[in-house]
């Protein structure tokens, strides 16, 4: 009897700790147990010890998970953990101290908003200036899925106006213009869009402001303003997309290849451009340099008429103090976005579905992280 | 089932030694044993009421400043608009996506939910009705996200024909006015939802009518009644509080539901003109609050959602409270 009642007992004050338990701080800091020794066995990849954490983009999860896996298989000891969360928490995060760097799709903001401007709050938080290094590009590609047109090529304000509602109808004149030879079809056009704010609908809308300002009118913005059927995130408008006879989308070029999905060629001016690695390379490497010294923001050219430059697209950043804070962490850093960086890697970003840096932009990029302390 | 309606089928059972139960502590003893639970379960009982009432209090302090700088009229705009210095936003859609959508899902549920409880528990065969009742209770194990999948790979096509079949025939009635929408409409989450809510008032249902005194089932017999005049006269009655204890703990769960309708929901684009169809697409306040958590950036932006987030949890909260009239009222009336 005894015996019974102090089990019950200790069962009541069992649940009631485990129910307090539950409640306890989520404490995702650094464990930075382990040392970072400085840079040992030097073999392509420069190896440190520890763990980074990061935050971010989603529209670069593939791309940083890839460099995460093949930095660890390099480099034993290292850990690097990226949380996807979007571009807007990243920031938050890092400005609030909770991550080594953070993954954004826009480099830092000089313009006050909402009472503050980010990148002063970020050189508050790293008693430095923060380094927006452009590191994945992300082409959008403006995906369809018509039957028995597998060659399609639309221009900025075609574009614009299938996305605004104005062109409704797969044979619109419009369209057979200038896809003459190709059979199309008189069913609607069915236009998906993010639901989520994002910043794949940012640059995208930048991209039809920029090369179509009759046409596009809305101000570009992470939420979308034209017309269509909201879903939520790449892969649900991708796979709208792709079970939806006579739909459109723009989504990132990853999402369109796995949904086997229709991708249209743009022509800018300069004539049809293919959405290749190459024809991104060569729009990153044509746009103009924004930041200061080893700030390497960039000024994309949406409206930019260069032949082959295929003009949609997006760059993430990895944002990171030019002077870390915990100096235990610069060597890891280093090694990480080195590798990050390096040809090899960027190369590998191809078969998933993004495209390298070119080679000069990548070649500064590497000079801004070496001067990294 | 008690904490939600704060009534339990249990409480009319007759029990044959008539004469109340000692009660607070008049039934003490003063022994420590009594003294240690009594203090855990007050306890427990004032941390929910704490719970709740801290929630609402952070959700009126987050969304007050927000409010505070809007420049629409909250309950009646349809825009949605929250970063930037002039918010203008409502919530007008996301409370007619959200309800319609529930309201299908209760339509269907209900109906079905109660036939599959009297099944278990009345005609079903005793080799049967352990495993049926165990089967309707998996479907609450399902995770919802795996019904947002499911939604949209695979029942989705079933339903499109359905759909068709009712814009075209009965679209002259404005709920069912065609659309451009091919996705998820508010009928589509509607029905998913009746799955996801089912087993919940299956199992409540089947509870109480198996607590149906066998003495009034027998009495009913006794005198003639069929079996489903026994169950008429004998079985819901006796279980009507708990079906709707059943249903608002349902539609509860309908209301709030996130992941599953965030998969499925298409939603419009802004300036889409206003349709009472219920093939329209939508955004109910959980998915809408959901599908936007990552790029909450200002408190601003924040403080809108959130207090999207607090009509919400006033709507579950009057649902609650009705639900709570109603019992109380059915009790009068039956005794």
């Amino acid at each position: 009897m005894k015996i019974q009642r102090f089990g019950m007992l200790a069962g009541a004050t069992l649940i009631g700790s485990l129910a307090l338990s539950a409640c306890g701080s989520d404490n995702n800091t650094a464990d930075s147990g382990s040392q970072g020794s400085a840079s040992g066995a030097a073999s392509s990849t420069e190896c440190a010890k520890g763990t980074l954490n990061a935050e971010g983009s989603s529209a670069q999860k593939n791309a940083i998970e890839e460099a995460i896996a093949s930095f660890q298989d390099a480099c034993e000891g290292a850990t690097v953990n990226y949380n996807p969360t979007g571009s807007g928490a990243g920031i938050k995060q890092f400005l609030a101290g909770q991550v080594d760097f953070a993954g954004s799709d826009s480099a830092l903001k000089k313009e006050e908003k909402d009472g503050k401007v980010e990148t002063e709050e970020a050189q508050k938080h790293c008693g430095s200036p923060a380094w927006n290094l452009p590191m994945v590009t992300g082409p959008i590609a403006v995906s369809y899925n018509v039957k028995g047109v597998d060659k399609l090529v639309l221009t900025p304000e075609v574009i614009a106006n299938i996305f605004n509602g104005k062109i409704t109808t797969w044979n619109d004149p419009a369209i057979a213009k200038i896809n003459s030879g190709a059979t199309l079809p008189s069913e609607p056009i069915k236009v998906f869009f993010r639901s989520d704010e994002s910043g794949t609908t940012e640059n995208f809308t930048k991209y039809l402001k920029a090369a179509a300002p009759n046409a596009w009118t809305a101000e570009p913005g992470k939420s979308w303003t034209g017309k269509g059927e909201g879903k939520e995130k790449s892969a649900g408008v991708a796979s709208a997309v792709q079970s939806t006879e006579g739909g459109i989308t723009y989504a990132e070029w990853s999402y369109a290849k796995d949904n086997k999905l229709g991708i249209a060629q743009v022509d800018n001016g300069a004539g049809p451009v293919e959405l290749t690695g190459e024809s991104v390379g060569k729009a990153v490497a044509a746009a103009k340099q924004d930041g200061e010294g080893n700030d390497l923001r960039l000024k994309l050219d949406y409206a930019t008429k260069e032949a082959g430059a295929y003009p949609i697209l997006l760059v993430t950043y990895e944002i990171v103090c030019s002077k870390a804070q915990d100096p235990a962490k610069v060597d890891l850093t280093k090694a990480f976005l080195k590798h990050f960086a390096s040809a090899d890697t960027q190369k590998s970003l191809e078969e998933i579905g993004y495209a390298p840096l070119p080679a000069e932009v990548q070649s500064k990029v590497e000079t801004a992280i070496s001067a990294l302390s | 089932m008690s904490t939600i309606t704060g009534v339990t089928a249990a409480d009319e059972t007759p029990t044959p030694t008539s004469g109340s139960p000692l009660g607070g502590d008049a039934a003490g003893t003063g022994r420590l044993g009594d003294r240690l639970f009594g203090g855990l379960a007050t306890g427990a009982g004032g941390l929910v009421v704490a719970l709740v009432t801290l929630i609402g209090l952070f959700l009126l302090w987050q969304a007050i400043p927000a409010l505070a700088h809007n420049e629409a009229s909250f309950l009646t705009s349809r825009e949605w608009v929250v970063g930037g210095d002039h918010p203008r936003f409502g919530i007008v859609e996301l409370l007619w996506t959200t309800v319609a959508s529930s309201l299908i899902a209760m339509a269907l549920a209900v109906p079905v939910g109660v036939g599959v409880a009297l099944f278990i528990t009345q005609y079903a065969p005793r080799w049967l009705s352990r495993p049926a009742a165990s089967l309707v209770d998996l479907l609450a194990a399902v995770p919802s996200i795996v019904y947002g999948l499911w939604g949209v790979l695979t029942f989705r096509a079933a339903i499109r024909p359905v759909e068709d079949f009712l814009q075209s025939t009965l679209g002259w009635f404005p709920l069912f006015s065609k659309t451009g929408i091919t996705g998820g409409t508010i009928f589509f989450i509607g029905i998913v939802l009746a799955i996801m809510v089912l087993p919940i008032v299956t199992a409540l249902s089947r509870e109480v009518f198996a607590q149906t005194p066998v003495a009034h089932k027998e009495g009913a017999l006794a005198l003639g009644a069929t079996r489903w005049e026994m169950i008429r006269t004998a079985v819901l009655p006796f279980g009507r509080p708990g079906v709707i204890s059943a249903s608002m703990l349902a539609l509860g769960r309908a209301l709030g539901e996130t992941i599953a309708v965030t998969f499925i929901v298409s939603t419009l684009s802004p300036g889409n003109p206003w349709s009472w169809s219920l093939f329209n697409g939508g955004e109910t306040f959980a998915s809408r609050i959901a599908n936007n958590a990552a790029e909450f950036d200002s408190p601003q932006k924040t403080g809108a959602f959130i207090a999207a987030g607090l009509v919400l949890f006033v709507l579950t909260f009057v649902v609650n409270a009705v639900a709570r009239i109603v019992i109380e009222r059915r009790k009068a009336f039956t005794e």
